[in-house]
């Protein structure tokens, strides 16, 4: 009950702004599809047996969902703690505070599902998707949504500046983004430099959403892949409990 | 519908409270009267079970705020010190987004929202959003959302600091009206007049302690005499005339720009200050007040 009132809460916020979001989350894809995917992807020919337009689509969709996960526990996680203390709010009723950190991960997830639709819409138009399988790529998108998105949370309620949000952007998202498989397969990555991009969440969705949009087999077992995606949702929960916990305790 | 003994909040090595006593009564209007740091709002965070107290027993509405502050929080009514509303929200969102986190269904959270806005007349403002609304506007939507889920126990922390007199007369009489309810208050303040419209009983603490408990009446009666007189002087600080004036009156406190003299009969200490041959710039003979009743307990004015 808590966590759906949380819930609530964040989407009547977002109804203020949705036709500007997703707005943007149609028009991105748009201008990424024609510039990388059917610019670039001119001079570079096919990747993996696929144009690299198809190639590149499901990346940028996982992408899209990991930038959008951690920009949306950044700056309005901390300032619901500093500045709206909308948290504190909660803190004098009856929501507990695994309801604040569930409820704003549900939010996560449906905000990702409407942008990864949008985006496959798009991408569908430019004759991108080749299997029926791509409908679980929305979930995809949201599991990983979350597993970036409760790590993140715990970050942000636990700092009291938001300069740290741009060694984030600098040192995780940006390097993430650039190495995780999604403008060009690990493979082509240093034997040494591989292993960072198993390790993180990103390289795993991406993997999941291209064997779906392709209909190719991933190159571990699926459930290996939503394994990790999962544990890393579950610890990061766990870690945004005890941050949200300590900050709202004194 | 509180009870605390002993009760105590530290932050690290410093106490905030220092083992204060309590009881409110069903239907009573309670007040915490002291300047700033006395310790006020860390009592009220404790009796809102947002904040653990560090030592001593506490009971609200007979139940164990550690164990059961979810129960205790559904019937408590809390408007904190600072508003934290939800800016981007209108004020009718404001109310109903709130009245969700009580399990209020969705019609019945837009039906007390709607009369909640009546009550704190703000009906006109239900769709705006809270960013351009005046201070006065935020603190009585606040109040509105305390009263949300009908709670037994509405905590008020300051709720009229830093308002103009007008909005200040239309909280109190929004306030009171709650109180002929029978909505059980306990209100924080700075301001002796609040105190004592308001409180049928209230606590003076200081440094963290209680240092008096009474009715308005009777902590003026028990600590203070009954009447004051406030002398002004042109040529000498006020403390270089303690001296001269001493014995009339039962006690005399030197301000920084007047001189109190404390005396149950007003005019004829007047006179008397007149007979020893003293004429003060200005003298003012009046009612004594819950601030003469502090100065008096603790050496210093509420209000710095
Ligand atoms: N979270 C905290 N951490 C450390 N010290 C705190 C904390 N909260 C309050 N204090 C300290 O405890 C003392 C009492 O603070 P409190 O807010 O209870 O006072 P108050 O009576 O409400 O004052 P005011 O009239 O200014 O609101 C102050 O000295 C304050 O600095
Ligand atoms: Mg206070």
């Amino acid at each position: 009950m808590g966590t759906l009132a949380v819930l609530e809460r964040a989407l009547v916020s977002y109804k203020r702004l949705w036709q500007a979001s997703v707005f943007s989350s149609f028009i991105l894809p748009v201008l990424f599809v024609i510039s990388i995917g059917i610019g670039v992807g001119g001079y570079v020919g096919d990747v993996d047996g696929v144009s690299y337009l198809d190639w590149i689509v499901p990346g940028v969709l996982a992408s899209t969902a990991f930038q959008m996960a951690v920009g949306e526990s950044t700056f309005p996680v901390l300032g619901d703690f500093k500045w709206v203390k909308g948290y504190h709010a909660m803190r004098a009723t009856p929501v507990g505070i695994g309801d604040m950190v569930a409820g704003y991960q549900l939010y996560i997830a449906f905000r990702v599902i409407i942008a990864s639709v949008v985006f496959l819409g798009v991408s569908a138009a430019f004759g991108a998707i080749h299997s029926p399988w791509v409908v679980v790529t929305p979930f995809v998108c949201a599991l990983l949504g979350v597993a970036v998105s409760a790590p993140t949370s715990a970050f942000s309620a636990s700092i009291e500046n938001d300069s740290y949000f741009a060694l984030l952007f600098r040192f995780v998202v940006i390097p993430s983004t650039l190495f995780a498989g999604v403008f060009f397969p690990v493979s082509q990555l240093p034997a040494l430099l591989r292993p960072l991009a198993y390790a993180s969440p990103l390289w795993h969705a991406v993997e999941l959403c291209r064997s779906a949009t392709l209909g190719v087999a991933p190159p571990w077992p699926a459930v290996a892949h939503v394994a990790y995606l999962l544990l890393w949702a579950v610890l990061g929960a766990l870690l945004a409990v005890r941050a949200f916990r300590r900050r709202l305790s004194d | 519908m509180i009870y605390a003994r002993g009760l105590v909040k530290r932050f690290g090595e410093f106490t905030a409270v220092d083992g204060i006593d309590l009881e409110v009564a069903p239907g009573e209007a309670f007040g915490f009267l002291g300047p700033n740091g006395a310790g006020k709002s860390s009592t009220m965070r404790m009796i809102g079970c947002v904040s653990r107290p560090t030592a001593g027993e506490l009971r609200i509405l007979d139940m164990d705020p550690v164990r059961e502050g979810p129960a205790i929080r559904g019937r408590l009514g809390v408007c904190p010190q600072t508003d934290n509303l939800d800016p981007d929200l209108t004020v009718f969102e404001n109310l109903t987004t709130y009245a969700r986190y009580f399990g209020i269904p969705r019609p019945e959270a837009r039906r007390r929202a709607a009369e909640l806005l009546e009550f704190v007349q703000l009906t006109e403002k239900s769709g705006s959003t809270v960013d351009p609304l005046s201070g006065g506007m935020k603190r009585r939507l606040s109040i509105a959302r305390a009263m949300i889920n009908e709670p037994d126990l509405v905590l008020l922390d300051e709720p009229t600091t830093g308002l103009d007199p007008q909005a200040r007369h239309l909280l109190w009489e929004r306030l009171f009206r709650l109180k002929q309810r029978g909505v059980t208050l306990v209100l924080t303040t700075h301001y002796m007049d609040e105190a004592e419209q308001l409180c049928d009983r209230l606590v003076v603490m200081d440094a963290g302690k209680i240092v008096a408990e009474g009715s308005p009446r009777h902590l003026i009666e028990t600590h203070s005499t009954r009447e004051v007189v406030e002398l002004r002087f042109g040529d000498e600080p006020p403390a270089a005339y303690v001296e001269k004036l001493a014995g009339i009156g039962q006690r005399l406190d030197p301000l920084p720009d007047r001189l109190l003299l404390y005396s149950d009969d007003g005019d004829g200490a007047v006179d008397e200050v007149h007979r020893r041959g003293f004429t003060p710039s200005s003298v003012l003979v009046r009612r004594a007040t819950l601030e003469d009743v502090f100065l008096i307990l603790t050496g210093r004015t509420l209000v710095d």
